[in-house]
């Protein structure tokens, strides 16, 4: 509060210490009980709940069908399954994982419950339009479901053209119900968006921002953007289909690599989409472990920014042998290699926190270790895939089904999973078996690397995507991997199970288990219906780890929130009177 | 090196070093990069654990001069490999003028080579060594993607449109070709060879196709021989088995005479006309089980073969 003196506009303001009950009697989940309350909740933590339960649901179903392609994939030929069955499979596998699981994870599970929690928020900016996007994400689900049990769709979760405008199946029902799920996102987006704008607590400058919701707003605006674009390409993917209007078909006079070029003006974006909001959880869960001042504050949020922005301009990186020019290969190869600089500065900003912390290797912090790994070779061997010589002779092999599953389950899963550990007890005032999570870490990470790294090698060598049948060559590498999906596989059961038994039998959860300074932290595990029970008023930068704890507990000394001052416990002895903006 | 050289296929073409020497620039550097920044992690780890629980750290919250290296120096390495690796790309990109051209055509799920003397092959593409071969491609129904690791090139066969793609094998052998864009059921078995000669063994075979691949019956073979072998050309074998397992389309053995149940519920007899409607006009009758995805052979295979691959088919019971 240096620049007190020179800011005409400060007023003074009564604050007070208001300590985070430890044993909250009345917390949102005792305050308004029972099904109905649930389905019709404006709560953002009771929405961020069932987005969660939705989720895990839908992770299992698409892990379940990995796990089936991996087996087929045993022996060369035939395994247990017809080819049709199998093409069915992984698109499955990769639209539910895609659409149903990891766009939504971060943000709309864990960042709808901790956004307004860090903002000092009593819920985000439109309650509301919170619930319609979970029920359009519900929809969605339910007519993507309805497309698989009628007629299935085998092509590929790129829904590439001419194929997918001539193939049978239920191409046009699936792609109206990820038009659906697509419009939950953009509404989750816009919502963020006002939410981080609006919604901070008195104090809380842009500077003083928790990096996870840093995070959350670039992943916002590149859902606002990016997502209509999606929508667009399956309308008119629905209109060849119904209306015989030649737009991608060449046979009805449309070009096929203009689908191209709609698709990826999507979905590069939307790999940002996944990945983004992971970096803020690692963000947080590194700084709260080391309890240390995150090293180049703006240099993470600029760069969350930067990414958010040169995404848009890379689409074409995809398409280096689609028969596009060969100036736009060049430039968006160029760009593409910009677009390492930021994630490089962020995996080396993370590592400088650590410097001089005190480090406590907690669960939540080992899976940013694993995070830390496979995102950083899922990151270089995109540097690799960029390149447009080395490209050509590994697009569409196993060299990028390796790559990115490293960036999307050994990132952002690992994040995903990270920032569920250290939410879990705030989000459900429990704790789990920390000796079993970290088993857990480790069956994961090696699971992983076994399932994916001969991957790698096979891609090199030329083992073709989206095979079902292969040559004899490559079937030491397909079995070895398919042994690592069965370890990773238990790996993430094992996950469900601990977790779930920590809801009945685990440990009541103190309010700050972890002694982080981030102001979710400040309220009860499990917090109260409205969040907090005062006007948390921010003085101190949101890693300000040098402070002492009572200065994050600060709320308006005279108002109870909007909730009278009755319920409200009050530490009078800590009442002080500091400077706020 | 002799593991390194195994984890690539071998380079059989002239460029395949190019693009190999910059796949292990690539990684050696990133391998570099992984270990020096996990070994930091790992040291940061240990070095920093948490010995109390009231330790406080101090407060660091940027350098400028240290974000600013480890931004300067990794753009210049990418943009290193970008410059590299476009300059590799624009070598395969431009086409020698006097290279050997050759038509390719794409279709579920065959490819089918046509040279400029008429010979035609299927699944089979030979050339002569030591020479700029260019490939004129396109295909019949969706995208397919032309792939040959042992030459690190490929290409996107777009319906609707030429690409084009060029290597120079300068050693006779054979290397395999794989289709790389999703195609359908038959999409992994869309296979096909390249067959490198010598020059002069390539003009011999060239002069014994001309006019198109064996448009009347070898001397040497039984008709039913023939059929097996125009049955193995055109790529029959993708979809149809011999030994009676289900694939893409219904099996051979034993088709010839059988009664065949159709989708519409009625039956037919697979008889020498039901055949020869089904490979001439694939859509006029489906059988029960079975998608309509088998492209016609009109204009492809005249009378003489389809005889001979009924006769073959005769033959499987």
């Amino acid at each position: 509060m240096d620049t007190a003196e020179t800011n005409s506009t400060l007023k003074k303001i009564q604050v007070q210490r208001f300590k985070p009950e430890s044993d909250p009697k009345e917390t949102y989940m005792t305050e308004e009980t029972g099904i109905w309350s649930w389905l019709t909740t404006v709560d953002h933590k009771k929405i961020g709940i069932m987005y969660l339960a939705s989720i895990t649901f839908f992770f299992f179903v698409g892990g379940l069908m990995a796990l089936m392609i991996r087996t087929e994939l045993w022996t060369p030929a035939k395994t247990f399954i017809e080819a049709n069955t199998y093409n069915q499979l992984f698109t499955l596998h990769g639209s539910i994982m895609i659409f149903l699981f990891l766009v939504p994870s971060v943000p709309a599970a864990l960042g709808n419950f901790i956004l307004p929690l860090q903002l000092g928020a009593k819920d985000v900016a439109f309650p509301r339009l919170n619930l319609l996007s979970y029920y359009l994400y519900l929809t969605g689900a339910f007519i993507a479901i309805f497309a698989i049990l009628n007629g299935g769709i085998d092509t590929g979760w790129t829904f590439y053209t001419p194929y997918s405008s001539t193939t049978g199946g239920a191409v046009t029902t699936m792609t109206f119900g990820i038009f659906v799920i697509g419009f939950s996102s953009i509404l989750t987006g816009v919502n963020f968006i006002t939410t981080i704008h609006k919604m901070r607590a008195p104090g809380m400058t842009w500077d003083k921002l928790p990096l996870f919701c840093w995070g959350l707003y670039a992943t916002s605006i590149i859902q606002i953007l990016a997502t209509p674009v999606l929508a667009i390409t399956l309308a008119l993917v629905a209109m060849e289909r119904i209306l015989g209007i030649g737009i991608f078909d060449p046979a009805l006079g449309g070009d096929p690599v203009l689908y191209q070029h709609f698709f990826w003006f999507y979905s590069h974006p939307a790999v940002y989409i996944m990945i983004v909001p992971g970096f803020g959880v690692v963000s947080e869960v590194i700084t709260t472990f080391s309890r240390k001042h995150i090293f180049g504050y703006w240099a993470i949020a600029i760069s969350s920014l930067s990414i958010a922005f040169i995404g848009f301009l890379v689409w074409g990186h995809h398409m280096f042998v689609s028969g596009q020019a060969a100036l736009a290969s060049m430039v968006f190869s160029f760009l593409t290699f910009l677009v390492g600089i930021p994630t490089g500065i962020k995996m080396f900003n993370w590592t400088a926190t650590l410097y001089k912390g005190s480090i406590d290797l907690k669960s939540p912090l080992l899976y940013i270790f694993g995070f830390f790994f496979l995102f950083l070779v899922g990151g270089l061997t995109g540097i690799v895939l960029a390149s447009i010589a080395l490209d050509v002779h590994l697009h569409d092999t196993y060299y990028v089904v390796a790559h990115f599953h490293f960036v999307m389950v050994g990132g952002m899963v690992m994040a995903f999973l990270a920032g569920l550990h250290y939410w879990w007890p705030k989000i459900t005032g429990k704790m789990y078996n920390e000796m079993m999570a970290k088993i857990a870490c480790g069956i994961i990470f090696v699971g992983f690397n076994v399932t994916f790294l001969p991957q790698f090698v096979m891609g090199a060598q030329g083992m073709p995507r989206r095979y079902f049948n292969y040559i004899e060559q490559f079937q030491p590498f397909h079995q070895i991997s398919t042994v690592g999906s069965y370890i990773l596989g238990f790996g993430f059961v094992m996950v469900f199970f601990y977790l779930v038994k920590s809801l009945f039998r685990g440990e009541k959860a103190p309010a700050n288990p972890w002694g982080s300074r981030a102001l979710e932290w400040q309220v009860a595990s499990p917090p109260p219906l409205h969040n907090f029970h005062h006007t948390p008023v921010i003085v101190n930068g949101p890693y300000d780890y040098h402070k002492p704890m009572e200065e994050f507990q600060l709320g308006l000394a005279s108002s109870g929130n909007g909730h009278g001052e009755s319920n409200v416990e009050v530490d009078s002895s800590d009442e002080e009177q500091i400077h706020a903006e | 090196m002799n593991l390194l050289n195994d984890l690539l296929p071998p380079a059989k073409s002239t460029l395949a070093h190019q693009t190999d020497a910059l796949f292990w620039f690539v990684h050696i550097s990133s391998l570099v990069l992984t270990i020096g920044l996990i070994s930091v992690l790992v040291y940061f780890v240990y070095k920093y654990r948490r010995k109390s629980d009231d330790e406080v750290t101090p407060v660091i919250t940027h350098n400028n001069k240290l974000e600013v290296t480890w931004s300067v120096i990794p753009l210049i390495l990418v943009l290193v490999v970008f410059g590299w690796g476009y300059k590799v790309y624009m070598e395969q990109e431009v086409i020698p003028d006097d290279a050997y051209e050759v038509n390719v055509t794409a279709q579920k799920w065959m490819w089918q080579f046509k040279y400029k003397n008429g010979a035609q092959t299927n699944g089979e593409l030979h050339v002569p060594a030591d020479r700029p071969i260019k490939l004129v491609m396109s295909s019949k129904d969706v995208i397919h993607s032309f792939y040959v690791p042992d030459y690190r090139i490929k290409q996107d066969v777009v319906p609707g449109r030429y690409t084009e793609l060029w290597f120079n094998a300068p050693e006779p052998g054979e290397s395999i070709v794989f289709c790389t864009e999703y195609c359908g059921d038959g999409h992994s078995n869309m296979m096909a060879k390249v067959i490198v000669h010598k020059q002069g063994e390539f003009d011999d075979w060239l002069a014994e196709n001309a006019g198109g691949s064996g448009g009347s019956k070898p001397s040497d073979l039984a008709p039913a021989e023939w059929g097996k072998q125009l049955a193995q050309n055109n790529a029959c074998m993708t979809c149809h088995s011999t030994d009676g397992s289900k694939m893409t389309g219904p099996t051979w053995k034993g088709l010839f005479g059988h009664e065949a149940k159709l989708k519409d519920g009625s039956t037919v007899e697979a008889d020498e006309n039901y055949i020869r409607e089904s490979i001439l006009q694939p859509q006029a009758k489906i059988v029960e089980g079975f998608q309509p995805v088998m492209p016609s052979f009109q204009g492809q295979l005249n009378d003489d073969q389809i005889n001979a691959i009924i006769e073959y088919i005769k033959t499987l019971k």
